[in-house]
C-alpha cells in the first residue's frame, strides 16, 4: 500500500508493508500517484520468484504516464521511471501485504508476562476533571495496596515471565506517592529476589508531584528507570483541569519540583506528561511552554473522554488539532536547528532500528504480556480496565484464570480490525489502544475514529521531521 | 538517485524471517536493539 503526502515542503512516499520511506521531487510524486491508480487494474510488477521481481517495462507504460504527466518532458519521465522501477524491483515500492498469513501463527504463540502496572494507590490528592480513574478511585472505594499484595504480584511476575530476564513494573494510581512506604518496600523486595531468579526489574513511577520531596526524588533517581511527571502546560490550562480537592490550582506547587527532578536526572529517563482537551485546542502552546520551562522530554496527549464531557475532543476539533501538530513539528525542528532540541513523545519514531513486523502487528501486549493489579490484588488487562467487572482476569493468588479473555486480547491485532487493514499507519500504531476502542465502540476490536485521525497526523509529522533531519 | 532520496528504514518484510524480547508499549518509537 502506498501513502503519499506533502508536509512542510517535503513530498513523502510511504510504502506501508516494507516500511520504506522516500522523499521525492514533484515529477516522481505525481508519477507514483499515477502508478498507484495503474496498479489497481494492472500489474505494476511481475514476480518470477521471491528474489526476481521486475517492474513493468517503461515501453509498456510510457503512453499511460506521458498522458498523465503531460506537464513534464518525456525524457524526464523516462529518467524518473527508471528510478521508480529500481525501487519496485528492490521491494521498497508497491510491495505486497504478506502479513495476514503470518499473524495468525504469531498470535497463537505462547506468551509470557513481561510487565505489571501496580495500582499502588486508589486515592489521589488532586481532583483532575478528566481522570479516567474517577479522581483516582477507579469505580470503587479509596484503597491503598498493601505490601503483601504487592509482594504476591512481584512473585507472580517472576513466575509468569518464565525464562525472560527483563521485567517492568509501573507504580501507578491514583497518586502512588500517597503510598510511598509500600513503593519503597516493594522495590527493596524486588531487588532482593533478582539474583536468585535471574531477573532484572525496571521500575517506573508516575506522579502528580504534590508530595514529591528531596527524599522521594533521591529514591526515584536511584531506583526508577523512568519517571512520569504529570503537568498539562500553561498555568491557566493546568489549573483548570488539575485542581486540588479544595479547588485551588496545583501548578505553582509542582513546577519547581519538576524542574528540579528533570535536572537531577540529567534531562533523561523522565517525561513531563500532559493531557490536552477541548479547552486547549491550541495545545502546541502548552508544549512550547514546557520546553521553555527547560523540560527536554515532553508528552502532551489528547484526552479520551465520553462525548458528553464538555472537555472531550470532538470530531470538528480534528482539523484544528492536525494544524497544531504541523505547527508543533516546525517548532521542534527550529529548536533542534538552534541547538535546543526537545523530544516530543508522539513524534519519536525509530525508522532504522524499530521493532519487527510481528511486534508492530500485535500491539502493546495488554491482557497477555502486560497486566494491571488493583490494590486488592485483582488482575486486569491494563490500567484503563481496572475496576470493570467484565475485564477481571484473576488475582495475585490464583494468577490469570480468565484465559478466554487473555486469548481475546492476544488475538487483538491489526488484522482483527477491518478498518486497520487499509490504513498506512497500521505498522506504527499497531491497531491502537484496546481500552479506547472498548470505551467508544464497546469492543476491544473496534477503532476510535478521532484517535485514529490524530495518530495518522502524528505519524506524518514524525516522518516529515525525519526527512527534514536526514543526512 | 536524482529524483528520490530514500530514508534509512528497517526492512519490515525481512523482519518476518518475533523473538519477543521487546518490552510492552503504550510501538512506533520503540527500538528493537
Amino acid at each position: 500500500m502506498i501513502h503519499q503526502y506533502q508536509n512542510n515542503g517535503y513530498n513523502i512516499v510511504m510504502d506501508t508493508e516494507s516500511g520504506s520511506i522516500h522523499v521525492v521531487d514533484d515529477i516522481v510524486y505525481d508519477m507514483i500517484a499515477s502508478l498507484n491508480e495503474y496498479s489497481k487494474t494492472s500489474n505494476i510488477r511481475t514476480v518470477a520468484c521471491e528474489d526476481d521481481i521486475k517492474a513493468v517495462p517503461y515501453e509498456e507504460i510510457k503512453e499511460y504516464l506521458t498522458d498523465r504527466l503531460s506537464e513534464y518532458d518525456e525524457s524526464e519521465i523516462a529518467e524518473s521511471y527508471e528510478e521508480v522501477a529500481y525501487l519496485i524491483e528492490d521491494e521498497s515500492l508497491f510491495t505486497d501485504d504478506l502479513y495476514a498469513d503470518y499473524i495468525a501463527d504469531y498470535t497463537n504463540r505462547e506468551t509470557v508476562v513481561k510487565a505489571l502496572c501496580l495500582h499502588i494507590a486508589h486515592d489521589c490528592n488532586l481532583a483532575c476533571k478528566y481522570c479516567f480513574a474517577g479522581e483516582g478511585e477507579y469505580h470503587g472505594e479509596r484503597a491503598l495496596m498493601s505490601f503483601e499484595v504487592g509482594k504476591k504480584a512481584l512473585d507472580l511476575l517472576v513466575k509468569e515471565s518464565k525464562g525472560r530476564k527483563n521485567l517492568e513494573v509501573d507504580f501507578f494510581g491514583g497518586e502512588p506517592l500517597m503510598n510511598f512506604e509500600v513503593v519503597k518496600q516493594l522495590v527493596e523486595y524486588g531487588r532482593s529476589i533478582e539474583e536468585a531468579n535471574n531477573k532484572k526489574f525496571r521500575f517506573t513511577l508516575t506522579t502528580n508531584g504534590m508530595l514529591l520531596d528531596d527524599e522521594i526524588l533521591e529514591f526515584a533517581n536511584r531506583e526508577m528507570g523512568n519517571l512520569v511527571l504529570s503537568i498539562d502546560g500553561r498555568k491557566e490550562i493546568h489549573d483548570l483541569m488539575r485542581p486540588r480537592r479544595g479547588g485551588q490550582g496545583s501548578y505553582d506547587t509542582i513546577v519547581p519540583k519538576f524542574i528540579k527532578a528533570a535536572e537531577s536526572r540529567g534531562q533523561m529517563n523522565y517525561y513531563v506528561r500532559g493531557t490536552y482537551t477541548h479547552n486547549n485546542l491550541d495545545f502546541s502552546e502548552d508544549v512550547k511552554h514546557l520546553a521553555e520551562l527547560g523540560f527536554e522530554q515532553i508528552s502532551v496527549e489528547p484526552v479520551v473522554a465520553p462525548e458528553s464531557a464538555d472537555y472531550a475532543i470532538k470530531e470538528e476539533d480534528v482539523p484544528k488539532l492536525c494544524e497544531q501538530y504541523d505547527i508543533l513539528a516546525k517548532y521542534l525542528l527550529e529548536r533542534r536547528k538552534s541547538g535546543k532540541g526537545v523530544n516530543f513523545f508522539h513524534f519519536m519514531i525509530d525508522l532504522s532500528g524499530g521493532p519487527c513486523a510481528y511486534k508492530r502487528l500485535s500491539g502493546c501486549g495488554s491482557g497477555c504480556e502486560y497486566l494491571a493489579v488493583a490494590p486488592n490484588g485483582d488482575l486486569y488487562p491494563c490500567h484503563q480496565f481496572v475496576g470493570m467487572p467484565d475485564f477481571l482476569m484473576g488475582n495475585v493468588d490464583t494468577g490469570v484464570t480468565n484465559t478466554a479473555l487473555r486469548d481475546k486480547f492476544k488475538l487483538c491485532n491489526v488484522y482483527s480490525k477491518e478498518e486497520c487493514k487499509n490504513c498506512f499507519a497500521k505498522l506504527y500504531c499497531s491497531g491502537g489502544c484496546a481500552a479506547n476502542a472498548y470505551n467508544f465502540t464497546g469492543d476491544i476490536n473496534g477503532v476510535y475514529d478521532i484517535g485514529c485521525a490524530l495518530q495518522r497526523k502524528r505519524v506524518e509529522c514524525a516522518i516529515m521531521m525525519k526527512a527534514a533531519t536526514a543526512k | 538517485m536524482k529524483h528520490i532520496k530514500s530514508l534509512k528504514t528497517r526492512n519490515l518484510k525481512k523482519s518476518i524471517k518475533g523473538c519477543g524480547e521487546c518490552q510492552t508499549s503504550c510501538v512506533g518509537n520503540q527500538s528493537c536493539e
